[in-house]
């Protein structure tokens, strides 16, 4: 099993590689965006999706992620490898995941849902309470390092293109998701996976059978917020800023939305989720503005299409686009005989 | 499987190889977004969300006076293309859309990109791609008080320390008595106003009170500026905190002296939130406001004999979008107007690098709507260097002082009256 997801890791890999060197620096950016959704929502979507517990909370949890690596890169001249800052974010993030899981553990349903709706409310009022330290209402400026000149040497030899800052952070955010990705695909597949599903779908039976429901919980919240961690840092990398109106509630419910449009439980889901998160915005709004709408018009018609999109998603592909789409692949033959 | 995927990667490797020695590319200035008939500018505003109601009207205004320039043939024989985008006020959107703007629409320039929070966002982007950052919808210093960091960024407004030096100075000059309180909001416009107040009224202070954007309940806040037994109180606040904190005091039963900055100031948009935020309750919101001292630095709309707003009234019945005229409208009219003054500085043919250099070359000398004149040289990038005190009666202002100028930090404040009797050129264009 492992093997397999391997595979499909180096595929992406290639595929990321290609993409890149063909997107112009605009899709590039967008690409870059793309990765952060996609690492928390594939978070998400395992800690909702295989484990059944709902978090309103991830945007605040990415708001730890993101205000960790921002504090790291005040100086110009960093002390710390751009690795090495996203992993003490991640584990930062791991941390406040842990003690909000210990607590999440002891809830389920609605309750969890407003314990950690709590937590997206209150998190962005931190940096506005410390804001000596944590810059305020306008946040800390994030000074993305130099690359470094054997990665910038490196893909100048095999691209013959110089490696531009935007370039630079896309092909990190995508590393970054395929490592997440396998990482994940191969938690969920092995005896943790296995169990967190015997915990969301039956808690008496997964107890008969000797499982720790607490310990399963709170193990899937951590590695959701390791996700949602890294995103958070890689945000704020890409926006080159941590403020406090860019971890705002809408972003959770907007991380949520996403995974159950993509599909619940499912990580192409969640890459499709985020991928409708970045794009479908700008390209509505640009259609808006091509069929003469005025400004403001056209920038208030995305959020109403994204809201059709998702109704219509839910009538009619109640298990998410990534669902339907398999579903739809299922009624062909050779597909059929294949299981 | 596995070594058909190393075999591909290899071959793509090997296609992409050989590229030989970096070319050196040595341009005497960037051209980005310049055709011989036309010229494409952008910026970034929220038009959705809690912060577009008035915020959203400043690119309208801007827009509409690039369409009547256009219409009168143009800068240098260019047109003038505006995109605007939305952010939200939300700075991961306005990464996303600045992104949009300088990497697929390829804007010569931002013009206006509104919001202190917002915008640091995107202003070291700005900078390493060196797009001219022209004239930022807000008075934060840092917009203009660096230029060697951020040499291609321009403040446009009064910034909000000199607005506290010439409020303070006013104080102490005509309210030698008063017991002073603040209401400020906790961050630069706040931090800013108060540096500039403490200058002259340090020891008038009784109470400082800081509210957050967002929290709306300013009822602690309030309460302790009447403890303290404030008589006049210095609001440095956005508008729906000047309709919040006139609300609450009139439920305290707390009756000073009102002095808010130009940003919360405005009557109209004050006097509909008045009413929205009390349902109803409060219905003649611009009464309630008289006797209210603010700042001033463009003539507004309760002033429609002064030849700026007869320009701006024409501009917008002729180019405008729906609605009416607004004061920030106006301060979007009046932004694209000095847009248009630097672009005639830049000559025929305009880079990027130029138009800065214009503007450090030519901007103190810019005549237009602002009462005093622009700080713009190679040394600072700071916009309008004064304003007048205002005293508001039935939504209009009454100037109560000459035109006071100044800059940082301990720069004498002086009486200035050469900027505000400019006139509009003959046909409204600059030359």
């Amino acid at each position: 099993m492992g093997r397999r997801h391997l595979l499909v890791a180096v595929a992406g890999l290639i595929l990321v590689a290609v993409v890149l060197q063909l997107a112009d620096p605009f899709r590039t950016a967008q690409f870059a965006s793309m990765a952060y959704y996609a690492i928390a929502a594939g978070g998400l979507t395992v800690l909702t999706g295989l484990n059944g517990q709902l978090s309103l909370g991830h945007g605040a949890l990415m708001a730890v992620g993101a205000y960790t690596t921002a504090l790291l890169l005040q100086d110009s001249d960093a002390a710390l490898p751009l690795l090495v800052v996203l992993l003490v974010a991640t584990a930062a993030t791991v941390l406040v995941g842990a003690v909000v899981g210990v607590a999440a553990a002891r809830l389920h349903g609605p309750y969890l849902a407003g314990a950690t709706l709590a937590l997206a409310v209150a998190v962005p009022g931190i940096p506005l309470y410390f804001s000596g330290t944590l810059g305020g209402e306008q946040g800390l400026a994030v000074r993305v390092p130099e690359i470094p000149d054997w990665v910038a040497d490196a893909a100048y030899f095999v691209t013959g293109q110089e490696l531009t800052s935007v370039r630079y952070l896309a092909y990190l955010g995508w590393l970054g998701v395929l490592v997440v990705f396998t990482l994940l695909a191969n938690l969920s597949a092995s005896e943790v996976g296995r169990t967190w599903r015997a915990v969301r779908d039956n808690e008496v039976a997964a107890q008969l059978a000797g499982i720790d429901l607490g310990r399963a919980r709170v193990l899937a919240f951590v590695v959701s917020a390791a996700c949602a961690g890294l995103g958070g840092g890689l945000l704020a990398l890409s926006a080159r800023l941590a403020a406090p109106s860019g971890f705002t509630l809408t972003l959770s419910l907007l991380l949520l939305s996403a995974v159950v449009l993509g599909g619940l439980g499912s990580l192409t889901g969640a890459l499709v989720g985020a991928a409708l998160l970045t794009f479908l915005p700008q390209l509505v709004t640009g259609l808006g503005q091509d069929l003469g709408l005025t400004d403001v018009q056209a920038a208030q018609l995305a959020p109403l299409i994204y809201g059709v999109v998702t109704v219509l998603v839910v009538l009619l592909a109640p298990a998410g686009l990534a669902g339907g789409l398999r579903r739809v692949a299922g009624l062909f033959p050779w597909r059929r005989a294949n299981r | 499987m596995r070594r058909t995927a190393l075999v591909l990667a290899l071959v793509l490797i090997a296609s992409g190889c050989g590229a030989g020695g970096r070319p050196e590319d040595a341009k005497p200035g960037s051209t980005v977004g310049i055709t011989k008939d036309s010229i494409k500018i952008g910026g970034h505003f929220p038009l959705t969300g809690v912060a577009a109601p008035g915020y959203s009207e400043i690119p309208s205004g801007q827009k509409a006076y690039y369409d009547y320039v256009n219409a009168n043939g143009g800068v240098h024989g260019r047109k003038i293309e505006f995109v605007v985008r939305d952010d939200g006020y939300n700075p991961t959107n306005t990464s996303q859309v600045t992104n949009e703007l300088v990497l697929k629409d390829e804007i010569f320039a931002m013009v206006g990109g509104l919001g202190t929070a917002p915008h640091s966002a995107v202003v070291d982007f700005l900078n390493d791609e060196k797009v001219p950052d022209l004239f930022v919808s807000s008075g934060s210093l840092q917009w203009g008080d660096a230029p060697k960091d951020k040499p291609f960024t321009f403040g446009w407004q009064p910034d909000y320390e000199i607005e506290g030096k010439i409020i303070g100075d006013w104080v102490k000059k005509n309210r030698p008595d008063a017991k002073v309180g603040l209401f400020l909001q906790d961050d630069d416009f706040g931090r800013d106003g108060e540096k500039g107040v403490r200058r002259y009224i340090d020891d008038q202070i009784v109470e400082v009170a800081r509210y957050t954007s967002g929290n709306t309940d300013v009822a602690p806040q309030i309460a302790a500026l009447q403890a303290a037994g404030a008589d006049l109180v210095l609001g440095f606040n956005t508008p729906s905190y000047t309709a919040l904190s006139q609300l609450v005091s009139l439920r305290l039963g707390f009756k000073p002296g009102w002095f808010y900055s130009s940003v919360g100031s405005d009557p109209a948009l004050v006097g509909s939130l008045l009413s929205r935020f009390s349902e109803g309750a409060v219905t003649d919101g611009a009464n309630l406001l008289d006797g209210m001292l603010t700042t001033e630095y463009v003539p507004g709309v309760d002033a429609p004999d002064d030849p700026w707003m007869k320009l701006w009234q024409q501009v917008w019945s002729e180019h405008g979008a729906e609605g009416d005229l607004t004061n920030f409208r106006v301060y979007g009219l009046s932004q694209a107007y000095t847009f248009v003054q630097a672009l005639q500085a830049a000559g025929p043919n305009p880079t990027r690098e130029g138009i800065v250099e214009a503007i450090e070359r030519a901007g103190k000398d810019f005549a237009g709507p602002a009462v005093a004149p622009f700080r713009y040289t190679a040394d600072s990038h700071l916009g309008i260097s004064g304003m007048s005190v205002v005293e508001v009666t039935g939504g209009i202002g009454e100037s109560l002082t000459p035109v006071l100028v100044t800059d940082l930090g301990d720069a004498p404040i002086r009486e200035d009256d050469s900027a505000a009797s400019d006139k509009p050129p003959a046909g409204g264009i600059p030359k």
